[in-house]
């Protein structure tokens, strides 16, 4: 995988720009420094290899048809690709056609990191805290995000009052951001 | 974030996608006009994609890359030629440059004219064929790529208007009169637009009352199978008495027989209609 700190490493926006050219050497390029992110997303939601690869192929085949989706003033390349996929392989899940819009998606700024290794550190802190938290709040957050499942349907699963398990997804939401802000 | 402390817990559930229904009706009814819970919500939404980042597992198979590299080669993109020149090429692509052979031919070898000039002829004879069949392919080339581009276009414009025509109709600061009969008084109604093949709702509403403070208006639809009345969405009319419900959360697949909009509790009633009913649909 190439480096992104490195000078001599393309950055994701002049590799946007060269796929708008109908580079393919870039688009392999680009799919070569997120492959492992967006295929790892679409694995954790969907715990098919077969599935994981189609979704994989799905955002990828977008990205070259329309480059333009990616807008680096809404965050970060490594964070898009997440999210998006995370809304792609929810939708391949529940057998529904797309319900998410590329285009909508929406990431705040505040996530944005200078590079590969800032996101490595920053992952790394928010998987401690992840793991630090109490085993029903961090189910409850990873059933919501990761499952797709609603509050209700979570409710059901556990057993737990309604409003315990919005209480559980709001302040584990919450913890998160104060890792990253500490 | 006090005083909004009622849709504190709904903003995390929204942010994720686990909200639903009335109860996202009622939060994005309350997003149009709170900057506050506006800037949380893309807090959460930062802190979502932090989750997202968080899954590890094993790298795509090599399989992926090649089908994806195959995918993209089959399918050329239209070069933008306003940004074709402003990002280096990657890597120069392979074209190693035709060398001719140095080394003598068996033909030469031997000294035979007349199989040399045979030779050349059906070189010749290739290289015509060659030449027509390329023009051939670059005319068909132009061909799609012209065909294309308008359908491009074409699709553009459509597009654009789409856009015109619905902004106009969704923008709170446009001129909306309603004409009814000389002498008779407006009276409240509406109008839902309904494809239930994308689940696309569409619906207008006119002359409303003023909402009372604990009271808000709900959508309904009708299922044609007689099954219960879904919940379409809570609104609130402007000073006009003028409403707009655009494509709210809706089962898939359901066949409507009639809209019909009620005054609930300023909650909404989730389940089904339980207020006064104030328009009702009269059919086509």
């Amino acid at each position: 995988m190439p480096n992104a700190d490195t000078n001599a490493a393309p950055s994701d926006v002049s590799l946007i720009m060269a796929i708008r050219s109908a580079d393919q050497s870039a688009m392999a390029a680009l799919y070569d420094r997120y492959s492992s992110i967006v295929y790892a997303v679409a694995l954790r939601v969907l715990q098919d290899t077969g599935a994981a690869e189609d979704v994989l192929q799905d955002i990828f085949m977008q990205l070259w048809r329309n480059p333009g989706l990616f807008d680096a003033n809404r965050g970060n390349m490594a964070a898009w690709l997440a999210v998006i996929t995370r809304h792609r392989a929810i939708d391949a899940l529940r057998r529904r056609r797309p319900e998410n819009d590329i285009a909508d998606v929406v990431l705040s700024v505040e996530t944005d990191f200078a590079g590969e290794a800032d996101r490595s550190r920053a992952m790394d802190r928010v998987r401690g805290a992840l793991q630090t938290m109490p085993v029903p709040q961090r189910s409850a957050l990873e059933m919501a995000y990761f499952e797709g499942l609603t509050h209700n349907e979570i409710a059901e699963k556990t057993g737990e009052p309604l409003g315990t398990i919005k209480t559980r997804i709001r302040t584990g939401l919450l913890s998160l951001r104060k890792v990253l802000a500490a | 974030m006090s005083e909004h402390e009622q849709f504190a817990e709904d903003l995390a559930l929204y942010s994720l996608g686990s909200l639903h229904g009335a109860e996202q009706a009622a939060l994005e009814a309350h997003l149009a006009t709170c900057a506050s819970c506006q800037r949380e919500l893309e807090l959460l939404r930062g802190d979502v994609s932090l989750l997202a980042l968080t899954a590890v597992g094993p790298k795509p198979p090599a399989r992926s890359r090649q089908r994806l590299m195959s995918a993209i080669a089959a399918e050329p993109q239209l070069p933008n030629t306003a940004t074709a020149t402003v990002a280096p090429r990657l890597q120069p692509r392979s074209q190693p440059p035709w060398q001719p052979s140095t080394s003598p031919s068996w033909w030469q070898a031997f000294g035979w004219p007349t199989l040399r000039w045979a030779a050349a002829a059906a070189l010749v004879l290739v290289c015509v064929a060659l030449v027509r069949q390329n023009s051939t392919l670059q005319q068909n080339m132009a061909g799609m790529r012209a065909q294309f581009e308008a359908q491009l276009n074409d699709q553009g414009n459509k597009l654009e208007q789409a856009n015109q025509t619905l902004a106009t109709l969704l923008d709170p600061e446009a001129t909306k009169i309603e004409l009814v009969a000389v002498g008779s008084k407006p009276q409240p109604r509406g109008k839902a637009i309904y494809q239930r093949r994308n689940r696309n709702l569409i619906f207008f509403a006119s002359n409303l009352p003023t909402l009372p403070a604990d009271k808000i208006y709900e959508l309904w639809l009708f299922p044609a199978d007689g099954g219960a009345p879904i919940a379409a969405g809570l609104f609130k009319p402007d000073a006009r008495g003028s409403a707009t419900v655009v494509n709210p959360p809706l089962p898939e697949g359901v066949a409507a027989k009639n809209f019909a909009v009620t005054l609930e509790p300023a909650s909404g009633s989730h389940e089904a209609p339980r207020g006064t009913p104030v328009i009702v649909g009269v059919g086509e």
